[in-house]
């Protein structure tokens, strides 16, 4: 093959270097597959291709490589990996675009691995159960009565509605807590995920009526304070969802709320 | 958790599922949750375009249930059973308040009420939309309420759990199902008193789709093997305009043509002022002068042009492919925008932008390729329902059909105990599906029919009584199932074969159907089958297998694939999305029937089931066609 021809448009072929690990306790290793180029393929389609013909640049047959997706929309969050060192949605990478980063040759391949601020289960398969569990840490809902028939909902401004959908469309991805220096694999920090969904239910009528339970999480070691500000979280999120904004707005609820603790001595 | 009983087990966490669990939990009974990917990743999270109601506005208007009804009834060629759709239609508006009160950010007016849209099918602006992507919000709002009570023990979730198999007792009741987890690959039974299917629709079955990667029919199909009917398989809904890819065929909605976007192909006028396909039709789209662009569908429909209904404009497009008009001869046309004013352009930015970020090219200059593409499974499993008589109000018809709130037999399927939501239920929709009543039809089945789980739980809380010697033979059948493939010494490559499998199907039974094409098809998918028996895993590793997974559900498929076709090729009709060009028209007599697919001694036998029309008497779909 073409292995050492580095104008990979001209020869049609793309390199793909992926870190492989086989069960959560095993080392990490690395694995490079080739494949033909084809324009507007994006990463998804690539991870297709490998797992339909598993065979290494060295003609060795090994296993597929495991990932995570479903939509292949961006829009259900799945298939979060780090590419070329940059945390981001495997399915809306175009390959032309990491060519055009100078990547996808023989000498630099696209380097795929799995996010480190999650345990890896397998491949590029991480466990991203602690999104969802500080969901509930946070009481993510809003507390209706029950599913009774009670009439419409609070009556609210377009632009109340703007702010809560642009911070609703967060898909628990995980880009932002990858990407953040403060938000570790085993520490206490929940990341800018979780304060931009303290924010989404507090800004709601009915779901205010769990803020100061809300607040007391985010008062917390591993609440908004352990942010650093460094504003890596939004430059990364693939929603644009107004990251900054909810972790300032957080802490200010915060302050607010420490201070009538103590003044009314209440806990 | 204990094993409190009676429990219910819900199979599926997209709208169907987590709204059944939601009603179902807060009516106190435990609901274990079984999904092959974090609910919250379900593929309802890609709807775009919103939910129909009627509502406050509309109604002043002269909108009401009974034309809600009445416009899915004739958009669906009355081919199905009329008192769900009554019933879906009636609490319509109830269901739009629940989501508005457990915070769905819904669009709003000036005044602060909930915006409305105008969708397909209608006359009447009746489709409720939070920005681009209502399916996300809507389940992500109820993925929060079914949050709040797994934090209270009410719910149990399984995720990255696949359903195998359903367990039937000695008398063919469900009492349970058999399940796998993904990650540790482990086997195990769980018991309950009811069982719920929401696991969505089937397009996996034609390669690729507008659909998500798991929605493969493969859990329909193993309740189908297991005793279940399928209702209507060959009725599935093709959208027009989809953006072809390498891995899935995404979505471009029909609004880019409501606001004047215009459908080509290349190509050159011959001597006789007839237009052929373009010599050099694959070079860049603006290299083309507007005398080398064939609008087609302006041609042939002056009144309409492109805007001409979903299924007409879908033929047109397929045939002017066929014809070689394609895009570089191949399966594709272009759909311009690129002439529109900037404030047009703007008001599409939300569609144009995934068409920018999926092929890298920017559509406010360059024409977009796009392609009709599966779009949803209008079939499913079969159900019934217990039907009683309302009191009609002023504008209704005559005689107003309703189901039974609680009735345990609601949305059940002919076996006992187990129930279909959701797309994989076969109901309302009959021969083509109105845009945004699908995920009306998922909230309301797992609303209005939770209750009827519960009665049929609570009455039949005998899933503890079952002889553990069945259980184990049913996770025997499945381990059994997973060793076959993995001793497999065969050569025949799952992925090949199911990109095969996706060709023919879609080659043969999706906008135009002729019987020889079908009959050919139907003996490739045979072959396929026998080639299944040699399939050849690439990882035989008991750790999060994927390779096993899909390799399973590709025998399902194949099986789901066959049943499309036994039904469609027997349908010697025209109807919604099913177009027979040997026979263009809708035959009521014989055809006013639901197929009726069961699954006898490993082998599929087609029988018919009358619907009656009691409530709005069949009448022509034309939709105003001159
Ligand atoms: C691109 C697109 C846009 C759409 N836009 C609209 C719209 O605007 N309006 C509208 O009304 N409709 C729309 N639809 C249709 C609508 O989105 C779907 O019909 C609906 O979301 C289906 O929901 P569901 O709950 O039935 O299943 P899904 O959301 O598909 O969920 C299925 C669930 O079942 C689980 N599952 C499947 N198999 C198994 C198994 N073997 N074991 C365990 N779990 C399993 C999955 O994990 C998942 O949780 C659109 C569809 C598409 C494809
Ligand atoms: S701003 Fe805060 S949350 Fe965001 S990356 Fe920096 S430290 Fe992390
Ligand atoms: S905030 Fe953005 S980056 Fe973080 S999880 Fe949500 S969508 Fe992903
Ligand atoms: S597969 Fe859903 S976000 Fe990429």
């Amino acid at each position: 093959m073409t292995a050492n021809n580095e104008t990979n448009a001209d020869t049609k072929i793309i390199r793909i270097r992926i870190k492989r690990q086989d069960t959560p306790d095993s080392q990490s290793y690395h694995q490079d597959f080739e494949l033909d180029y084809k324009p507007n393929l994006n990463v998804i389609s690539c991870l297709q291709a490998i797992a339909a013909r598993p065979v290494t640049v060295e003609n060795e047959d090994v296993t597929p490589v495991v990932w995570d997706c479903n939509c292949l929309e961006e829009v259900c969050g799945a298939c979060t990996v780090v590419i070329n060192g940059r945390v981001r949605q495997s399915c809306s990478t175009l390959v032309d675009a990491l060519i055009a980063e100078g990547t996808g040759t023989a000498s630099e391949p696209i380097l795929i691995e799995p996010m480190t601020k999650f345990p890896v289960v397998r491949d590029l398969f991480v466990d991203r159960t602690r999104m969802f569990e500080n969901l509930k840490k946070i009481s993510g809902w809003v507390p209706v009565d029950g599913s009774h028939d009670l009439g419409p909902g609070p009556v609210e401004s377009p632009e109340s509605q703007e702010e809560r959908y642009n911070l609703s469309r967060c898909m628990t991805c995980g880009c932002c807590l990858e990407a953040c220096p403060q938000f570790q694999f085993d520490g206490d920090f929940v990341g800018a995920q979780t304060i931009g969904q303290t924010l989404y239910f507090n800004e709601h009528k009915t779901g205010a009526v769990l803020k100061n339970e809300r607040l007391e999480v985010m008062e917390q070691v591993g609440g908004v304070s352990d942010c650093g500000n460094s504003q890596n979280c939004v430059k990364v999120c693939p929603k644009e969802i107004p990251l900054s904004e909810a972790i300032a707005k957080i802490g200010r609820q915060v302050t607010v709320h420490t201070v009538k603790q103590f003044f009314t001595g209440k806990s | 958790m204990s094993q409190t009983h009676p429990r219910v087990i819900v199979v599926g966490g997209g709208l169907a599922g987590l709204a059944a669990t939601f009603k179902i939990a807060e009516a106190g009974v435990p609901v274990d949750l079984f999904s092959m990917v974090p609910v919250k990743r379900s593929h309802s999270v890609c709807a775009q375009g919103g939910i129909n109601a009627c509502n406050k506005v509309a109604r002043q208007q002269g909108y009401s249930e009974w034309l809600h009804m009445d416009e899915t009834l004739y958009g669906g060629d009355f081919l199905q059973h009329q008192p769900p759709v009554y019933e879906m239609t009636h609490w319509a508006p109830r269901i739009i308040d629940l989501m508005d009160r457990i915070g769905v950010p819904f669009n709003r007016t000036a005044e602060g009420e909930r915006d409305l849209r105008l969708f397909g099918g209608s006359l009447f602006k009746r489709t409720h939309f939070a920005g681009a992507s209502t399916g996300q919000q809507l389940l992500y709002g109820l993925d929060e309420q079914v949050r709040r009570y797994e934090a209270q023990d009410k719910v149990n979730k399984f995720e990255f759990w696949e359903f195998l198999w359903p367990i039937l007792d000695d008398e063919g009741h469900c009492k349970g199902i058999v399940a796998q987890d993904m990650r540790t690959m482990e086997i195990k039974p769980f018991l309950a008193d009811a069982v719920v299917m929401a696991t969505g629709g089937n397009g996996m079955v034609f390669g690729k789709s507008t659909m998500s990667v798991i929605c493969t029919g493969s859990a329909a199909t193993r309740c189908y093997q297991a005793g279940a009917w399928m209702g209507n398989p060959e009725f599935m809904q093709v959208h027009p305009t989809a953006i072809p890819g390498e891995d899935k065929c995404r979505l471009m909605s029909e609004s880019a043509r409501g606001e004047g976007g215009r459908v080509w192909v290349p190509g050159m006028k011959d001597s006789d002022g007839k237009w052929q396909p373009h010599p050099n039709s694959g070079r860049h789209p603006l290299e083309f002068p507007d005398s080398e662009r064939y609008y087609f569908l302006e041609e042939t429909y002056p009144a309409y042009g492109n805007l001409v209904p979903r299924d007409i404009a879908t033929r047109e497009i397929f045939w002017k492919c066929q014809e070689g008009f394609g895009v570089g001869g191949g399966r594709m046309v272009y759909l311009d925008v690129s002439h529109l004013p900037q404030a047009t352009k703007d008001k599409l930015k939300a569609i144009l932008e995934i068409y920018e970020k999926f092929t890298g090219e920017d559509p406010t200059e360059v024409p977009m390729k796009i392609f009709p593409a599966i779009h949803y499974s209008m079939g499913g499993l079969y159900t019934v329902y217990s039907e009683e008589e309302r009191e009609p109000v002023p504008g209704d018809g005559e005689k107003a059909i309703g189901m039974i709130p609680g009735d345990p037999s609601n949305m059940m399927t002919n076996v006992p105990g187990l129930y279909a939501f959701g797309e994989v239920n076969y109901q309302y929709h009959g021969g083509t599906r109105l845009g945004a009543n699908a995920l009306l039809n998922c909230i309301f089945d797992g609303l209005f029919c939770a209750s009827s789980v519960v009665n049929h739980a609570q009455a039949n809380a005998t899933a503890t009584d079952l002889d553990p010697a069945l259980v184990e033979r049913v996770v025997q059948q499945e381990k059994d199932k997973v060793q076959k493939l993995m001793d497999s010494k065969g050569t025949v490559n799952p992925y090949d074969l199911h990109r095969r499998l996706g060709e023919e199907m879609t080659d043969a039974c999706t906008v135009i159907r002729t019987e020889e094409r079908m009959i050919q098809a139907l003996e490739a998918v045979k072959s396929m089958q026998t080639e299944y028996e040699n399939v050849c895993l690439s990882d035989t590793g008991m750790w999060t297998n994927q390779n096993l997974s899909f390799t399973r559900a590709l025998g399902d498929m194949l099986i789901y694939a066959e049943a499309i076709l036994i039904a469609a090729i027997a349908r010697k009709e025209s109807r919604g999305s099913h177009y027979r060009p040997d026979y263009p028209d809708r035959i009521d007599d014989p055809f006013q029937k639901t197929s009726l697919m069961k699954f006898v001694d490993g082998k599929q036998v087609l029988e018919y089931e009358d619907v009656p029309t009691p409530m709005v008497p069949p009448r022509a779909r034309t939709y105003g066609k001159t």
